[in-house]
């Protein structure tokens, strides 16, 4: 008896060892294959490490600009939904696409209250470009450009992305994840279910950011990774739902 | 069907809504907005999706995001507006999108001024964004044409998977005039369009449809697209001694100072570009026995005129090449008919 399958949507993938992305998408191929919606669904991909979940997760694909993917699945959640066609329609993005480069297109996205839903994953550095400051590197977080540790008060403070949603606009859903162990992993992929059936349900705009691991860019062991965002992260990040609409 | 007097930016909405159009979002500046808001109203109407968006980077990336997904998407912008969305312009490029930009240019650098004016021609022509490739570009010069080009615009874009420009020009957005409206095109079924499943997508189609026109769009595609789609109007070409080159409303005007050099004697000859890229380099291949080129365009330094120089070249017309740059506004008559006098006396010096 198998104790464990992997869904038959995900196909093999090329993120670093330890990588938080690879739970992720997993968490998400599962959750689309529970829900049915394989020949519904089309990903909607940010420019950096999700770069990498191009063509690994089945149905349709769509590579945008850096920044873009907000902007990019209005109109084609707009238009679809005039044709009377049923999609879900997911963004995936870096903290650095979605909170960075893209915040106008993330928060105007948020604003309308789109029926789509966002998945961007916080690790803390701009980890494609091989490690720079992000909005979301922790104070005195040392990165390729904040080599003696982020200060802060010449930088701005980490920026948080789903409480900003969740306090300003009226979102059907807005939550903080984190795959650093069994127990939040399998919070997580309730946060996911819930963002993609509130699409499904036309409830509208659902975001969800996972504290995602980053082993190469933050030099550490894949276990010390894990053990960083448990103890370091979840401090200036909580993990919890931020606003759910009933 | 009775002629009505409309509004340059009014009718060429109307124009795309029956040519097929069927999804638009944009951001409003002037001199374009009359075309933004007129769709606000209309498109709801006719169950098409209209959205305002926060800036003109989020529309083209919505009217891409539309267009993969299967619509005959629209943006209308100016100047400034335009510059924003040369990152979106690469990426369509890149993916190959058919798509529909409606350019009604205002003159100048940064902000500009709301003049009309021809300053986009090297941002339309040469490709705007980073990259190599190159947008089909149409250049109407009267508001009939301007409806005529938007209404098939999306046939074209669709036939070699490219993006199509419409060149409007403010002082033809503006103004008014009879047009012969289009009747409602029926769309005909494009083959491809992702709705999630993975089977229905570019990727899948080309693979169907290997050698289809639309697919062959870098090099040999850009190739087809210059023998294809080449298209002026030309006035006294057969026996000019100098021809001006000059699209939209200067274009127009050049035609009419063209005729009045014809009745004092002087054989003046016009071509007026249709489209400048593909630029009609056939009519330039026709002159012979020819004195000079003389571009005549509402821009500060010259842009076209680098063009007509190269083709000249291309052609082995061995004559010197004349700018008039009229700066923001239109020209009147008397005063290309009396730079082309200036020119034939001796009194200007060549650029090329």
């Amino acid at each position: 008896m198998a104790l464990y399958e992997l869904p038959t949507n995900l196909k093999k993938h090329s993120l670093c060892p330890g990588c938080g992305h690879g739970i992720i998408l997993r968490l998400i191929a599962e959750t689309i294959e529970e829900l049915g919606l394989q020949d519904k669904k089309i990903l909607v991909l940010g420019v950096g490490c999700s770069c990498n979940a191009n063509g690994i997760l089945g149905g349709d694909d769509f590579q945008c600009a850096h920044g873009r993917a907000s902007a990019v699945a209005t109109g084609m959640k707009l238009y679809l939904e005039s044709q009377g066609k049923d999609v879900c329609i997911i963004t995936y993005q870096g903290d650095g696409d979605a909170g960075v480069i893209g915040l106008a297109e993330t928060l105007n996205a948020a604003y309308r209250n789109e029926n789509i839903t966002v998945f961007t994953i916080n690790n803390s550095n701009f980890a494609m470009t091989g490690g720079q400051m992000s909005w979301t590197t922790l104070a005195g977080q040392k990165t390729t450009t904040s080599v003696n540790g982020r200060d802060c008060a010449y930088t701005g403070n980490p920026i948080h992305l789903p409480e900003m949603i969740a306090s300003q606009f009226d979102v059907a859903y807005a939550a903080r994840a984190s795959v650093c162990d069994v127990k939040h992993i399998t919070q997580a992929k309730k946060f996911i279910k819930k963002a993609i059936q509130n699409q499904m349900d036309k409830k509208g705009y659902s975001i969800v950011e996972f504290l995602s691991q980053c082993p190469t860019n933050w030099g550490m062991a894949p276990v010390d990774a894990a053990k960083y965002v448990a103890e370091k992260m979840t401090v200036e990040y909580p993990v919890g739902e931020f606003k759910v609409k009933e | 069907m009775a002629k009505k007097l409309l509004k340059g930016n009014e009718a060429v909405a109307e124009a795309a809504l029956r040519g097929g159009c069927d999804f638009f979002a944009g951001y409003p500046i002037t001199p374009s907005t009359e075309a933004l808001e007129y769709l606000s109203w209309r498109m709801p109407e006719l169950g098409r999706v209209f959205i305002q968006a926060e800036n003109e980077i989020a529309s083209i990336n919505m009217v891409t995001g539309a267009a993969v997904a299967g619509a005959r998407a629209l943006t209308a912008t100016s100047g400034p507006g335009g510059s924003l969305m040369c990152e979106g312009f690469s990426y369509a490029a890149r993916m190959a999108l058919p798509y529909v930009l409606l350019n009604v240019q205002r003159w100048g650098t940064g902000l500009g001024t709301l003049d009309s004016g021809q300053t986009d021609y090297f941002k339309e022509v040469k490709g705007g964004g980073h990259g190599d490739y190159r947008s089909i570009v149409y250049t109407p010069a009267s508001v009939q044409e301007l409806c005529d080009m938007i209404y098939n615009a999306w046939d074209v874009a669709e036939k070699y998977m490219v993006g199509v420009v419409i060149l409007s020009e403010a002082y033809l957005g503006q103004m008014m005039e009879q047009v012969e409206m289009p009747p409602f095109k029926e769309r005909p079924d494009r083959g491809w369009a992702i709705d999630g499943t993975g089977l229905t997508g570019m990727g899948e189609f080309a693979k169907k449809t290997k050698g289809a026109d639309g697919m062959k769009v870098k090099g040999e595609g850009y190739e087809q697209i210059k023998e294809d789609l080449q298209d002026w109007e030309e006035y006294g070409l057969d026996d000019a001694e100098y021809v001006i080159v000059s699209f939209g409303l200067p274009g127009r005007i050049s035609i009419d100072a063209a005729k009045q050099l014809r009745e004092e004697g002087i054989k003046a000859g016009v071509i007026r570009p249709k489209l400048v890229w593909p630029f009609p380099e056939k009519a330039i291949a026709k002159l012979k026995n020819i004195k000079g080129l003389i571009s005549v365009e509402t821009s500060d330094y010259g842009q076209m005129v680098e063009d007509v120089a190269l083709y000249a070249k291309k052609y082995g017309l061995n004559v010197p090449v004349y700018l008039y740059a009229h700066g923001k506004g239109v020209p009147g008559v008397r005063i290309v008919r009396d730079f082309y006098k200036s020119v034939a006396a001796g009194n200007e010096k060549e650029v090329f």
